[in-house]
């Protein structure tokens, strides 16, 4: 028993200087930022969804550019609003000039923006906006309802006149961006959510198992379906898994995103066409924004769009479109 | 209750007396290691320590906070529950959807009942048919999980009544609120019930050795039965807490705080194996992790190294429970 005690002993003098270092390392980390630096926050939904990764990237290169240093922070799942809104009070504790935030969910945040607005923050919506939009000071991001549009449109001229039975493989129900694909997907067809030609329509949550699993459902369902709407590439590559492993052939499947794995899926020919969101600008253009707060307090205001550009080896007349080579020179992550 | 392992030299080095009194009580560790990730952040920042931005980690904390108060009482009785964050995200949604029609305090009492409701449901698997809480609360937080989300018709409700997000009101200017003040209160109040009287001290008793604890004429059921309906009715309050902190009930939300509210639990010093620990450790577990996520972002260091070192104290925590436990029992 003792000889377990005795070697406690000068534990906590040596936890001390332990603290002492660490004490040290952190001021001179937090001093070698320079306090006379511009601080930029950026709350993003996730850490690890490629997308996000690549806006922070992208947001961290622009600040250095600028001189700026930006603190990238996250929710821990898609859905995390607690999660955001601590990120985003301690931002504002920390004394950030500006936030950048992609909401998980349009609504969750408004009362933390509120108060960042009021302490002289500018506050930017990336990539999703916020509900109602004039919550933030401006949104960059896709115009998703465009980039529905793009696909469905896209879809109906590839099938050339053939009778359509679809397969919606929709993303998360009530989430803002993905009912806005829908919706532009229905637009671009030209029909409703309610039209003969819809054979049935999966939950995906936007994750590859779960879309394969609801195209291997419906196609169990609806042999005849014969094009496919997908919220994005994960559930369209999940989408072509399911009707490679069926032997079907003659399905054509639009998508949404612009990942490199999504355009990779173009060119092999598992889907037929996808449409890209560019995050880099979106990250580069809140940056630029904040940076511009800074010198001269002007604030921007209203929705940027930042493009969505149809990619398909497959071009039809009357849309404009990409092949897969500029694809693959402009995908992220 | 460990005298018997009394160094023989312990009366002559006052300091070792002091370290051995120290290891026996669970809270002090934590105390610590609060106490020195407040002075390490204090040095490197100068945004950490201000009047606003301690109340802000206390107010960040009221969510967890009071999902890991039940959580406590459950895991003394060696009881887990992984169910509560679920239950909270469903008096939420209750609360949320069901005042929009108005009458918001009969909303809020709804979901206080609904949630308690669950708990008892939980207690009574575990009592009556003695299922181990593990299997019965992962079952549940699955059966609620989806049950919220059908009653939820996937949409969020954002909440506008002012009883409903009273909780959040400010009390002075240093950014203190009424949902802050509750979880201290509740804190005491639960510190007084499980030290000062009967009640507590058979929850001690059931969780240490249940066995024993019936034989020596507690009601063991009825005891780990009332600890579970008290944990849904904390779960109730949980939901308020968390309506005051984010006007919107979303089915999507806190689908970790399960989790994290066991992590508050353990890094406080409560065992995992019951009859050991208790509130005081768990509201210091709940401010460690609100202190190194707020203290790590003012010195700008990369969000997962807050996940890293609260992970690194969980295992701390189960490590020198383990090692004390050892202690007790030469």
């Amino acid at each position: 028993m003792t000889q377990h005690a005795i070697p406690r002993i000068p534990r906590i003098p040596l936890i001390c200087a332990a603290a002492a270092v660490l004490a040290g390392s952190l001021a001179a980390c937090g001093s070698g930022s320079g306090s006379g630096q511009l601080k930029i926050g950026l709350v993003t939904k996730t850490e690890t969804n490629p997308y996000f990764v690549k806006l922070r990237e992208s947001a961290t290169a622009a600040a250095k550019a600028k001189g700026a240093q930006l603190e990238a922070l996250a929710g821990k799942f898609d859905g995390d609003n607690e999660g955001q809104v601590t990120a985003m009070e301690n931002l504002i504790a920390k004394g950030v000039k500006g936030i950048l935030i992609t909401p998980s969910n349009s609504t969750g945040v408004l009362g933390v923006i509120k108060k960042a607005r009021e302490k002289g923050i500018l506050v930017i919506a990336l990539d999703t906006a916020t509900s109602p939009a004039s919550a933030v000071d401006a949104t960059y991001a896709t115009d998703n309802l465009d980039a529905g549009r793009q696909q469905g449109a896209w879809v109906k001229a590839h099938m050339g006149g053939k009778p359509a039975r679809i397969a919606m493989l929709d993303g998360t129900p009530g989430a803002t961006v993905d009912d806005n694909r829908h919706d532009g997907f229905l637009k671009g067809f030209g029909i409703a959510d309610n039209s003969p030609e819809i054979a049935g329509r999966a939950i995906t949550n936007g994750a590859q198992d779960k879309g394969q699993q609801g195209m291997e459902n419906l196609l169990q369902a609806h042999p005849d379906v014969n094009a496919v709407y997908t919220i994005n590439e994960p559930a369209a590559r999940g989408a072509a898994a399911a009707i490679k492993a069926a032997g079907k052939s003659g399905i054509t499947v639009g998508s949404i995103d612009g990942s490199c794995a999504g355009v990779q899926a173009v060119k092999s020919g598992q889907v037929g066409a996808t449409v890209m969101q560019f995050p880099k600008k979106m990250a580069e253009q809140g940056v630029d924004a904040v940076v511009a707060y800074g010198k001269s307090k002007k604030k921007p205001s209203g929705f940027h769009s930042t493009g969505a550009q149809l990619i398909t080896d497959k071009p039809v007349k009357g849309l404009p479109s990409k092949d897969t080579a500029w694809g693959l020179k402009n995908c992220w992550g | 209750m460990t005298q018997t392992v009394k160094p023989p030299e312990a009366p002559a080095r006052p300091g070792m007396r002091t370290l051995a009194w120290a290891l026996r009580t669970p809270s002090v560790g934590p105390l610590f290691a609060l106490i020195l990730a407040v002075v390490i952040f204090s040095v490197a920042t100068d945004t950490f320590l201000t009047t606003e931005n301690l109340s802000l980690i206390l107010e960040q904390a009221v969510v967890i906070g009071t999902l890991a108060l039940g959580q406590t009482l459950i895991i003394l009785t060696a009881g887990i529950d992984l169910s509560n964050g679920s239950i909270a995200v469903m008096g939420t949604i209750i609360a949320g959807k069901l005042a929009m029609d108005g009458g918001a305090p009969a909303a809020l009492l709804i979901a206080f009942a609904a949630c308690t409701a669950v708990g008892l449901l939980n207690g009574a698997l575990v009592t009556s048919i003695r299922l181990p809480p593990f299997i019965v609360t992962l079952g549940m937080l699955t059966v609620i999980t989806a049950a919220t989300r059908l009653y939820s018709e996937s949409r969020s409700y954002p909440v506008t009544s002012g009883l409903l997000l009273w909780l959040d009101t400010g009390i002075g200017s240093q950014g203190f609120t009424y949902g802050s003040v509750l979880l201290l209160l509740m804190y005491g109040a639960f510190w007084y019930a499980l030290t000062q009287t009967a009640w507590g001290r058979h929850v001690y008793a059931v969780g240490d050795d249940r066995e024993a604890a019936r034989l020596t004429g507690i009601k063991t059921r009825r005891v780990m039965l009332s600890v579970y309906v008290i944990a849904g009715l904390l779960y109730g309050i949980a939901a308020w807490q968390a309506l005051g902190r984010i006007p919107n009930a979303d089915a999507n939300a806190y689908q970790n705080a399960n989790l994290d509210s066991i992590t508050a639990v353990v890094i406080g010093g409560t065992s995992l194996f019951g009859g050991r620990g208790g509130v005081v450790g768990t509201l210091i577990g709940t401010l460690i992790v609100g202190v190194l996520r707020s203290g790590l972002t003012q010195a700008g260091i990369d969000a997962l190294y807050q996940d890293l070192a609260t992970g690194v104290l969980v295992i701390a925590a189960v490590a020198l429970d383990q090692l004390t436990r050892r202690r007790a029992r030469v």
